[in-house]
């Protein structure tokens, strides 16, 4: 053991390492040893956080601009109880730098407990993500109720199709990034046999993307359902894209209205769409499907994830709350192109998109309008505010086209006092 | 999950059956190997630093494969994969590399005197003589070498923590730099570089980039990138590795033209150097005389060696025999760019096809031997001669 200790010393680096970390002779001896198996957690004991910590210097994401090495070093230990760790969470954000002008999320809860796990950099992430809101003190407020929309019917010389898409987690099964196959099957089980229970406009059918026969690809298509193997790095270097195409599926009812997608980047994504401007049909579809397939996973024992704090809990930050997106397809030539267009549609707390979705540009004059916030506002109130503030931006084009000017509205309050 | 291991006793809550991958429509060595049976049997499993099973195939479950190119469909995390999951790995290794069984040896043989000359060539025949370094520079463009090392007690990059990885650069920045004579050189790190030094790498053709094959970014192999990346080079740009890309460290010898004995030569006395040097500061490189070199993929157990030449072939390589005489010499053909790409205005890039159960010397005689028959074919059709007389054997 001397010899080994001197020929160890004698490597300048391994030595200030080994010093460095106050590591003993023990642990000196693995280097060397024929057998130089180091178990995890000795691992965990001769890299100490500071050695582990990301370099973030180059990053632009809510995680990058919250973590500290402070707060990695007391959370990197810590797992949550179905063993999810806090690299897991972050290795998206470190994977992707983000953009200079597009501040992404940077990191993914790997299932339920991890927003608890790990709360201490999760919290400042929603908050900076959510616009303030502050988990810690503030509650969400849940309101599916449909009829008390207003005015949900627009203008259908500019809106060409509505639509209203949320996810829902089912509790007890780790989310995308982190679920076993496993796992993945049992929410792809356990969702489909619930929406089999669906009756009258609800009524539908289920198409594994493994089994699905080329024709029904094809109309998938047609139809715009059809999704595919994720491709953004953001989504690829959480882990969501294990095992594909294993366990995911498309359901849709037979009107074509209501569709349900399974283990895509979440447990399931639920959209209610039609043609038209009849956003408070799309909204009241919305409302009673999820509502009929929660009864229905329910009389089976299972239930979705949510709380007071999050309402329902979904694997990226962003979507926390309602996860709730309402939008529209409109057409806006004029307004599109005044200089105050993107000022009237903050304030509205309005974003825009391609139609081809989010990271897609506007083809023509036909643009995606719809909610930027998810969290700290209902259900109600976010498919409302769409509804007002569509209605506004359908009213600055007509006033364009008469040639008449338009206002910028004021901006509206962020959260219920 | 490539990088914690934790999640393993989880997924026992379930079946195998439940858990085992659809392999319906795949085709890689993986997929040939693991039966429900084998996955029961070994799903409990994990090395010492938490690697297991799932993270193993994980690339091979996301990949299903080529109906013509049978990739291995799994990975290492450490070097102890390869014991904990021999079940899995020694029917896959005896797949790929040719019959090479469990219990056969690897020979390591780094010594550039022996390689030998051709028994066509002018110089007389002897079975000692130096030979490879007069390949004909009309036809051969370049020659080249390269190999991977890992360093023993550190996980391989689909596993290991930033601070592992973040040492291994250390270890590798501090050895090299003491390099001196030929293999006097500089380290790049990939994320310090300037401008105009990434500029210089990309035009010596020396600059690697993020992996963007989906092989490799479904095993976790571009985590964190590009934190501890880097190149280094000696200064003539002869003598190349690279840090954290696909393995530990890549060790590459090139130059232009037809002096494959020089390259070769080197390759074998940097490499010897580099590993004194670790050695002088504790650690060894991962290797034992069942596998030999340990790297992260089993395709590159063995030597790890691809020593290869870019060569002029246009005629030969519309011959149809092509194809088989580049099987019965043992080589394989890639387009200029590397794996994966095409083969432009009838330059080939010609190397080894095997890696393991062969020593380096025989691998690269095998290339020099190869190289100077298809040469030799060329100038044939080129004279619009018949080439059957000189068909080889199957070696």
């Amino acid at each position: 053991m001397a010899s080994t200790f001197t020929r160890l010393l004698s490597g300048r680096n391994t030595a200030v390492l080994l010093a460095g970390l106050g590591a003993g002779t023990l642990a000196s001896g693995y280097m060397l040893s024929d057998s130089a198996a180091i178990s995890a957690e000795e691992k965990r004991k001769l890299y100490p956080p500071s050695a582990d910590f990301p370099d973030l210097r180059k990053h632009n994401n809510c995680m990058a601009s919250a973590l500290t090495p402070a707060v990695y070093a007391r959370l990197r230990d810590k797992l949550t109880p179905n063993n999810w760790s806090l690299d897991q969470c972050i290795q998206t954000g470190v994977d992707n730098p983000g953009h200079p002008f597009i501040k992404t999320v940077g990191m993914v809860a790997g299932d339920e407990e991890s927003y608890e796990v790990f709360a201490e950099i999760f919290n400042p992430v929603i908050k900076d993500r959510h616009n303030g809101y502050d988990p810690l003190t503030m509650k969400h407020p849940t309101d599916l109720d449909a009829s008390k929309i207003t005015s949900g019917m627009f203008d259908e010389n500019y809106v060409l199709s509505s639509r209203v898409r949320t996810g829902r987690s089912i509790r007890g099964l780790s989310l995308p990034p982190a679920c076993s196959r496993a796992e993945r099957r049992e929410v792809e089980r356990v969702v489909v046999q619930a929406l089999s229970g669906l009756k009258n406009d609800l009524s539908g059918r289920y198409y594994s993307l493994t089994e699905m026969t080329e024709q029904e690809q094809q109309q998938l298509i047609d139809d715009h359902f059809l999704f595919d193997k994720p491709v953004s790095p953001l989504l690829t270097c959480a882990g969501m894209a294990r095992d594909w195409p294993d366990a995911r599926g498309i359901w849709h009812n037979n009107e074509k209205t209501f569709l349900i997608w399974i283990n895509e980047e979440d447990h399931t994504r639920v959209i209610s769409m039609e043609k038209g401007g009849n956003m408070k049909r799309v909204f009241e579809r919305f409302c009673r499907g999820l509502k009929e397939v929660e009864r229905l996973i329910q009389e089976k024992g299972w239930e979705f994830m949510w709380n007071e704090h999050l309402g329902y809990v979904l694997t990226c930050p962003s979507n926390l709350g309602t996860g709730l997106r309402a939008g529209v397809h409109v057409r806006l030539p004029l307004l599109s192109k005044d200089p105050r267009f993107s000022k009237i549609l903050d304030n509205l707390r309005l974003q825009k998109r391609g139609t081809g979705g989010v990271d897609t540009a506007a083809v023509g004059d036909t643009f995606d309008i719809s909610n930027l916030d998810r969290l700290g506002k209902s259900e109600v109130e976010l498919v409302q505010l769409v509804v007002d503030g569509v209605n506004y931006l359908i009213d600055c084009e007509k006033k364009l086209e008469k040639g008449q000017d338009i206002k910028v509205p004021a901006p509206i309050q962020q959260f219920r006092k | 999950m490539p990088f914690g291991n934790t999640h393993n006793l989880l997924k026992m809550n379930y079946s195998a059956e439940q858990e085992y991958p659809d392999l319906t429509k795949h085709n890689n060595h993986m997929a040939k190997v693991l039966t429900p049976e084998m996955y029961a049997a070994l799903r409990d499993k994990q090395t010492p630093s938490g690697f297991t099973l799932d993270d193993v195939i994980q690339t091979g479950v996301d990949n299903p494969g080529h109906p013509f190119i049978m990739t291995v469909g799994c990975v290492a995390g450490d070097e102890e994969t390869y014991d904990v999951f021999k079940d899995l790995l020694d029917p896959v290794i005896e797949d790929r590399h040719g019959g090479y069984k469990p219990t056969d040896k690897h020979k390591t043989d780094l010594n550039p005197e022996n390689l030998q000359v051709y028994p066509h060539s002018t110089l007389k025949p002897t079975l000692f003589i130096t030979g490879g370094d007069d390949l004909d520079p009309n036809y051969v463009l370049s020659s080249r070498v390269r190999t991977g090392r890992s360093i023993r007690g550190f996980c391989l990059p689909p596993h290991c923590s930033r601070g592992e990885r973040r040492a291994i650069e250390n270890l590798s920045i501090e050895s090299l730099n003491v390099l001196d004579g030929e293999f006097k050189g500089k380290y790049y790190a990939l994320k310090n570089m300037t401008e105009e030094e990434q500029q210089q790498l990309i035009d010596d053709h020396f600059l690697f980039d993020k992996p963007v094959s989906p092989l490799l970014l479904a095993s976790g192999m571009a985590r964190d990138w590009p934190d501890a990346r880097g190149i280094w080079h000696n200064d003539d740009k002869t003598f190349l590795v690279w840090v954290n890309e696909e393995d530990h460290l890549r060790v590459i010898s090139m130059q232009k033209g037809g002096n494959m004995r020089e390259v070769f030569t080197r390759f074998c006395t940097g490499l010897t150097k580099i590993e004194a040097l670790f050695k002088e500061r504790g650690h060894e490189f991962m290797w034992n005389e069942h596998l030999g070199y340990v790297l992260t993929c089993p395709s590159n157990l063995g030597t790890g060696l691809r020593g290869g030449v870019h060569v002029k072939l246009p005629n030969v390589s519309k011959h149809e025999k092509f194809g088989e005489i580049l099987k019965r010499l043992r080589l394989q053909k890639r387009g200029t760019g590397g794996v994966d790409t095409a083969a432009v205005g009838g330059v080939f890039d010609i190397s080894n096809a095997d890696r393991l159960g062969f020593s380096e010397v025989e691998l690269v005689q095998m290339v020099v031997d190869g190289v100077k028959l298809l040469i030799e074919m060329e100038k044939r059709l080129e004279a619009g001669e018949s080439i059957d007389d000189l068909m080889p054997d199957q070696k």
